[in-house]
């Protein structure tokens, strides 16, 4: 083998680069997967199924704003004999109170950082602000 | 007939990933047990190959010389073009690999009526190759979010920029290395179609891993924005963080797209190092490129070259054979010494 003294290091940073993920989590330890709470007031009822939410409710919260933002459109949806007005804080959050331990714990996770909460404010973060003023 | 072939050889892919997955137990086949023999393969491919490349002598000094050598102190010397330090090798390599320099000289010839040919500078195929190979990249990298935990700093500001740069389209957020990908491959695709000196030259395994990229692209496209039953993003990182750190565990349903995509990927990685794909490693050691043009500063060993064999100059050799010449009547530029006997 010849020029031995650049290939042999540019393999070696060549392997470093591939197995990245493999020695940056430290190699066994896996961390901790989120425990996102459920509903404080224990409520089971939701606009759709888990699964359903789990994998899409950035659509549907997307299709909301749309509707109600730029369509005028706030009909209130009702499923199975229950109200919700299409929104964040209006829907989710009247049972998902706590996006610190609900919303963040799965998006911190995944490295997400929807931009919800440029304008949304959390129920925390509401009373907060009302008893400032 | 040529991209038909590859094509349908990325559709059988898709196919057996997805059939494949949906069979109960498989998807431990398909998440875990080929990503890792695709990984193995790719890591032990690819340094076999690079360790063969290094393997192969350079019997001569063969850089390409595409500026003015180094000459005359008054001749001012193309350093970038025509290298004769390290350094300068060095400088030549870095933009090569790093802004395709040598695509952005390219030129297109034509033959127009007359017959005239003109030449003209062709730097599509350039930016083109510049918008795939970079998206792609960034691709990857931003992929480490869903292996990583915790995922650092700086993987968030790069997918803050990647998604940024699209203006926060849609939900998940459209990234902006979707669409450069998606339009890098296509044009590299159609180049080849279109352009008739190319598509002559084209052969399926030109085409097969445009093709393969194509699909991984629109399949991980289609799993991030439409075909999301099934895709929890926790399930799927518990899977990839499992994979990096040995304890790969399949809890939950994932949807057939993921499968697929992920076997495409497995695919991609098996057929790496035995195909052209392998340039990403031959950049480096091409020895066109990564030699300094110093043959007349510094003699270039042929490794090839037998040590017992000694140089013999023309002065040697006439001191040998000198006799011998003269006898033939062959002119020699030392005469023979005069014989003592005629005196």
């Amino acid at each position: 083998m010849y020029n031995k003294g650049t290939i042999i290091p540019g393999l070696i940073i060549f392997v470093l680069f591939v197995t990245f993920p493999i020695w940056f989590n430290g190699l066994t330890t896996a961390g901790d997967l989120p425990k996102p709470e459920l509903p404080p007031g224990g409520e089971k009822q939701c606009v759709n199924t888990a699964e359903y939410m789990r994998a899409n409710h950035m659509q549907l919260l997307n299709e909301w704003r749309d509707n109600v933002l730029r369509d005028g459109n706030r009909e209130i949806l009702e499923i199975d004999g229950k109200k919700y007005p299409k929104g964040l804080q209006t829907a989710c959050m009247s049972c998902h109170s706590q996006k610190e331990k609900f919303c963040d714990s799965c998006h911190t996770y995944a490295a997400v950082e929807p931009y919800c909460w440029d304008c949304h404010l959390t129920p925390k973060e509401t009373a907060s602000k009302e008893a400032i003023h | 007939m040529k991209y038909a072939f590859s094509f349908l050889a990325v559709l059988a892919l898709v196919l057996i990933a997805w059939l494949g997955s949906m069979i109960p137990g498989m998807q431990y086949l398909f998440g875990v047990a080929i990503p890792y023999l695709a990984i193995l393969i790719f890591l032990g491919g690819f340094i076999y190959r690079v360790v063969q490349w290094a393997k192969s002598p350079v019997p001569f000094s063969i850089p390409t010389t595409c500026g003015q050598g180094k000459s005359l102190d008054f001749i001012k010397q193309d350093k970038l073009d025509c290298p004769t330090k390290t350094s300068e090798v060095v400088a030549r390599m870095f933009l090569e690999i790093f802004a395709f320099r040598s695509l952005f000289r390219n030129t297109k010839s034509e033959l127009h009526e007359g017959p005239k040919i003109t030449y003209e500078s062709s730097r599509w195929l350039w930016l083109a190759a510049l918008l795939f190979h970079y998206s792609f990249l960034v691709i990857i990298i931003r992929h480490m979010r869903l292996f990583l935990n915790p995922v650092p700093q700086w993987l968030h500001f790069l997918d803050f920029l990647d998604a940024g740069a699209m203006l926060q389209v849609g939900a998940p957020l459209l990234y902006a290395s979707d669409l450069a990908i998606l339009a890098g491959v296509l044009f590299l695709f159609g180049r080849r179609l279109v352009n008739r000196n190319v598509r002559y030259i084209s052969l399926a395994n030109d085409y097969f891993p445009l093709f393969l990229i194509f699909a991984i692209a629109s399949t991980g496209i289609l799993m991030r924005y439409f075909l999301r039953t099934d895709i929890d993003i926790v399930n799927i990182k518990e899977l990839l963080v499992g994979l990096v750190t040995f304890h790969p565990v399949i809890n939950f349903k994932i949807g057939s797209i993921f499968y697929i995509h992920v076997f495409l990927v497995s695919a991609l990685l098996i057929y790496f190092p035995f195909s052209k794909l392998m340039h990403m490693g031959g950049v480096f050691m091409s020895p066109t490129r990564n030699m300094a043009n110093d043959s007349r500063a510094k003699r270039h060993i042929n490794p090839w070259n037998d040590p017992s064999i000694k140089p013999h100059s023309y002065a040697g050799y006439e001191d040998e054979f000198r006799e011998f010449m003269v006898d033939a009547g062959i002119p020699v530029e030392k005469e023979l010494p005069p014989k003592k006997d005629e005196e």
